[in-house]
This record gives C-alpha cells, structure tokens and sequence, in this order.
C-alpha cells in the first residue's frame, strides 16, 4: 500500500469527524500561533532596538562615576588627559535633568543634556537650523540653547525658533538651533532634548559634578585599549573599580541581545509546553479513535493488512492531524503579527521566518511522537479480539 | 489444497488449560463444499480461526494450496490472509465509511494492486454478486442481503483459493438468507472452494460434505447424502 493512500485514508479518518479533529488541533493551532506571535515581536523588537543602539556609532564609550559627594567629580584638567590617550578622538561630558521650558505662555518638558561641541556629532544628531554650541559658549558659559524639535514645535508653533528667547527655571536662554525630527524610537526621542554648554548646565542645575563622559574612539579596533587606558587612569585616581565604570555600545548590545534572547527562549518555551499539551491532546484522541475502531482494524486485518498498514494509517492520522494544526496554527499566527505590528508602532509585524519552519517541524514532530504509540496499539490488536469487538 | 494433521490448541483461562482443539486432523480437495457444525463452545470458532490463519494452533501441522502455514508470525499470516482466504462473516464486517466498491477493494489495496487493477476485479467481483450497480453506495443504504452480498464480492475480489464463511445467513431474514445461500451455492458451481461454519444442521445439509465437531474433537465427517 502506497503513502498517498495512506495519506488518503488518514484525511478520511479526520473529515469524519470534523468537531473532534478540529478540537483536537486546537492545541496545535494555539501552541504554534503563540510561538510564531511572541518570538517573531521579541526578535523585531529586538532588532530595531538593536539598530538604534548601533545607529549611534559603536565607537563610543560611556563614562560613568558613581562616586558620592565630590569624590565623583571630575575635572576638566583631568578630561584633556584623556584626550592625550592613542585612539580617543573627541570627548564630551554631560550633565543631564530635566527642566520645565517656558515661551511666553507655552510649556514644555526637556530632557536638559549639558555637553560640549562635539555632542551632536558623536550622537549622530543633525540640526535643522542655526548652530550647535560651541566651544566658545562652554568656555563663556552662554545661556544658549539647542532645543528638539518637538520643543519647537510646542513653544514657538509657525515661528522661527533660532534667536528666540526662552526661559529655563527662570534664568534667560537664547535659542541658537533647532534638532532635526528623528521620531520616537525605542531608545528614547531626541525630539524633547534641549542640548547646552555643560558649564552652563552646571550652573543651573546647581550640580558641579560631571558624572558622565562620552568618549569617541577612532576605530573599533581602539576601543578595547582605549577603555583599558581610561580604566587604569579612573583606578589610579578612585583606588576602587566599584567607584566608575566604563560602558562601550557593543557591550551594550551583548546585554541587550543575551536579555532578548533568554526572553525568546523563555517565550518558546512556555509555548514550546503547549505544544507538547496538544500532543498529549493528540495522542488522546488517537487513542479513543484507536479503541472506537477496534472493529474496523480486526476487519482490515482479517482481510490481509499487516502491522505496517495499521500502524501507518494512524501514525498518517496523527501526523495529517498536527501538521494540518500547524499550518493554520501558522496562519493565524503570521495574521496576529501582522495585525499587532500595525496598532502598535513601537512592535515590528516583521515575521520570523526561521520560527515557523521551526514551529512546523515541531508540529510534524509531535504528530509523529503522540502518534506513535496509539498507532502501535491499533497495530499490535489480535485480529480474532479485535473483529469480537463491539 | 487443505491438510490438517493432529492440531491442538490450547488457551490458558485463569490459569486452568482449556482445550479447545485435541488432534484435530481435517483434510479438503479443491472444489469441495465442507459445512463444520457444532454447538457454541464446541471448538467450531477456534478451528475456524485455525483454518482462516487468524490464530495460530499450539501444535501440529496445517498445509494450505502448499504451504506451511501453522507456525507462522502475524504478518506472515496477514499476507496468507490476504492471498489464500476469503472471509465471509455473520455480521458482514463492511467498513461503514467507505462505500461498496471501496469495501471490495481493500483486500487488493494491501495486496498492492494499482488503481486500475483494483477498480476493474473490484467491479467484476460485485458484477459476480449482482451488485455492480450499487458500487457507489455505503452499507447503511444496503439491505443486509445485499451487504452480505457485498461481503462476498469482497471476499472473491482477491480471488482466493478458499471461501470461509462463518454463519453467513445468520444476521439475515429467511429470504435474503435463501438468497445468499444460493449464491454460495453458484459460487460451489462455479469451482470455488468453500468452507461454511454453522450451528445450524439445515444449513450444513447444504454442503457435500458434513464435519461435527463437540469438545474440541471431531466427531463425525460424513458425505451429505441428497
């Protein structure tokens, strides 16, 4: 007897009885659904995140004092050292909080950056308008100002933003320039940042410490001796590596991909467990049809099928009946991502292709597992206690 | 064509044997018409399911259209089953679900014949029993004569040296009962060789030949004498 009619009497054994089969593969159809939804919105969120962390060059080192009081401070003597270490290209410390804007009579809340001129650059910001700060203004302390674009938009709708007055916790600042819109992304907007001299930022944030410092290396095969470098000067000074720590953006793609890739795996497998839940549904079934067909098998065996036949029609059954599950596990699950993908700007809709092969293996698989035992139960039925069945 | 030698069969019921065959030696030419008759618990059911290589007999020798067939594995016996018997039961043992001519197919299908080949003896088959024009139709729109009939079409579709009927008549109303006989009778006219299990001494009548069997013993092999 050929597979395709096998594969013919396994179809007939489904359509027989359609509310049970399609109960049957619900497991099936929910486990894949859930797999293909979680872990393909894992990964394409992981993905854009991944990109806007690299988008901002991997060549930059982040800084930090955790140090208390003044002990954390560091002076701007000791950043010039820094820029005497091979590789290190530009150096900006920043200050940052947050700070109510007033125009006239419109509000607005920024996220307050206090850094030097090379900010823009090593952040890959562009300006829209006017001109970023300059070394002269930290020097000079200006109470000047680069504003996102949504600030603009808020403070000074239809008008020119640059050379505009505006008020910061009370003190006077000029507006000098204008950020091009980048849109929200999952890193945070620049769109509400107000960018300005640090010394300045210092001042009205009656904060004199800088705590962070942003570090752009030449080339990415610098950045491992650079951070060294930095490591043994901050050692040198704080005698306590619980005292700083030196962040570079490939270190925090690799946390960021290990916590997403853990979160992936978490997320298979808890609809890996119900997947295997409708196997267990699957091989239930199989088994009640085994015994509900008691009849029908010692009849085929009495007319001349051999253990092979019996056990291929059911293992056929099992399998038609997952696989069946999976692609319209897999449909719906493809339809979910795409539809969440839409209403929620923040999720990629994007499918992962690999995860629905995989999740079709696996469903195939499973058929082949549950199926395996109820088919060697029919075939294994003595045709004489079989055909008495009633 | 069919020669037992001193075949036992023994079953172990809680522990006590029970013998439902003790040295049972029953020979067959082809072409003969045997009825074996007996009352339940005779042994009539065990000897059947010997000769239809359904069970396999704890001792002795079976010889079936040449072959050695009393020590044999269960797929062994299955292709036996597929070439050498054809069964007609009490209960027509149809698949519900599968239509007449699907039914009369299936000894074929795992016998490995192709589609064609199953079609055409399939239809010639139920052409045989007067059926082919119900080919299409499943044994729930049958009458029981005619889901017998379809059993028998069934039984000959793999054209197998031996018919077995197991209380073919007994599930059926007199007439559709008459009419099945008769056509068991043809089938003897026609050359086929068959074996009909019954408890019912009238219908043994209908053979040549007239084999009792009590306790697991033959009693008596007599010629019918008309």
């Amino acid at each position: 007897m050929k597979l395709g009619q096998s594969f013919r009497l396994g179809i007939n054994g489904i359509t027989s009885n359609k509310l049970r089969s399609f109960l049957t593969m619900l497991g099936i159809i929910i486990g894949v659904a859930a797999v293909i939804v979680l872990v393909s919105l894992a990964t394409g969120t992981t993905s854009s995140i991944t990109e806007s962390i690299s988008s901002m060059g991997s060549n930059l080192l982040t800084v930090n004092i955790m140090g208390r009081g003044n002990i954390g401070t560091l002076t701007e003597d000791e950043m010039e050292d820094w820029k005497l270490i091979d590789g290190v290209e530009k150096i900006a410390p920043i200050v940052s909080g947050s700070a109510e804007v007033k125009a006239g009579t419109e509000t607005a809340t920024a996220s307050l950056i206090g850094s030097s001129a090379d900010y823009l650059d090593m952040n890959q910001l562009t300006l829209a308008q006017g001109r970023t700060v300059a070394d002269m203004d930290v020097e000079s302390r200006q109470m000047v100002a680069v504003i996102g674009s949504e600030i603009a938009e808020t403070l000074y709708e239809g008008e020119n933003p640059v050379g505009q007055n505006m008020k910061i916790t009370g003190s006077n600042f000029t507006v000098i320039g204008v950020l091009e819109s980048e849109g929200s992304s999952s890193t945070g907007s620049s769109d509400t940042r107000l960018i300005m001299p640090y010394t300045t930022a210092q001042r009205l944030l009656r904060n004199g410490n800088i705590r962070q410092v942003s570090v752009q290396v030449a080339s990415s095969e610098q950045v491992e001796s650079v951070k060294t470098a930095l490591e043994n000067l901050l050692y040198e000074k704080y005698q306590d590596e619980d005292l700083f720590n030196i962040f570079d953006q490939t270190e925090i793609l690799e946390t960021l991909e290990e916590t997403t890739a853990t979160m992936s795996l978490l997320v298979g497998g808890i609809a890996g467990i119900s997947l295997i839940v409708g196997g267990i549904g699957i091989m239930n079934i199989m088994l009640v049809s085994v015994t509900e067909r008691t009849r029908e098998i010692g009849i085929r065996k009495a007319i001349g099928a051999k253990k092979r036949h019996i056990l291929t029609q059911f293992l056929v059954e099992a399998v038609v009946l997952s696989c069946t599950g999976g692609l319209i596990g897999i449909a719906f699950g493809i339809a979910i991502t795409k539809i969440v993908g839409a209403l929620v700007p923040s999720l990629s809709g994007a499918v992962s292709i690999p995860v629905v092969i995989v999740s079709f293996g696996f469903s195939l698989a499973i058929g082949v597992v549950f199926g395996v035992y109820p088919a060697n139960q029919a075939a294994g039925l003595n045709p004489i206690e079989a055909l008495r069945y009633q | 064509m069919l020669d037992m030698k001193k075949i036992c069969k023994t079953y172990n019921m809680g522990g006590e044997p029970v013998h439902a065959l003790q040295d049972v030696d029953f020979y067959m030419d082809e072409g003969e018409f045997v009825a074996i008759i007996g009352p339940s618990g005779s042994g009539k059911s065990t000897l059947m399911n010997v000769i239809g290589c359904l069970d396999v007999p704890t001792s002795g020798t079976y010889e079936l259209d040449g072959k050695m067939v009393a020590q044999m594995s269960q797929d062994q016996q299955a292709t036996i089953r597929n070439e050498k018997i054809g069964f007609i039961f009490q209960n027509f043992n149809l698949l519900p679900k599968l239509t007449a001519i699907e039914n009369v197919e299936l000894p074929l299908l795992y016998r490995g014949a192709g589609a064609k080949e199953r079609h055409d003896r399939a239809m010639e088959a139920l052409d045989k029993v007067g059926l082919s024009g119900r080919a299409k139709h499943k044994p729930m729109e049958l009458s029981g004569g005619q889901q017998q009939r379809v059993a028998i079409a069934r039984a000959l579709a793999g054209n197998p040296p031996i018919l077995l009927a197991d209380e073919p008549i007994g599930n059926l109303d007199s007439r559709s009962g008459r009419e099945v006989t008769e056509l068991i009778h043809d089938l003897h006219q026609q050359g086929h060789t068959i074996i009909l299990i019954t408890h019912n001494n009238a219908q043994a009548e209908e053979a040549d030949r007239k084999v009792r069997i009590q306790d697991g013993f033959i009693v008596s092999d007599e010629k019918v004498i008309r």
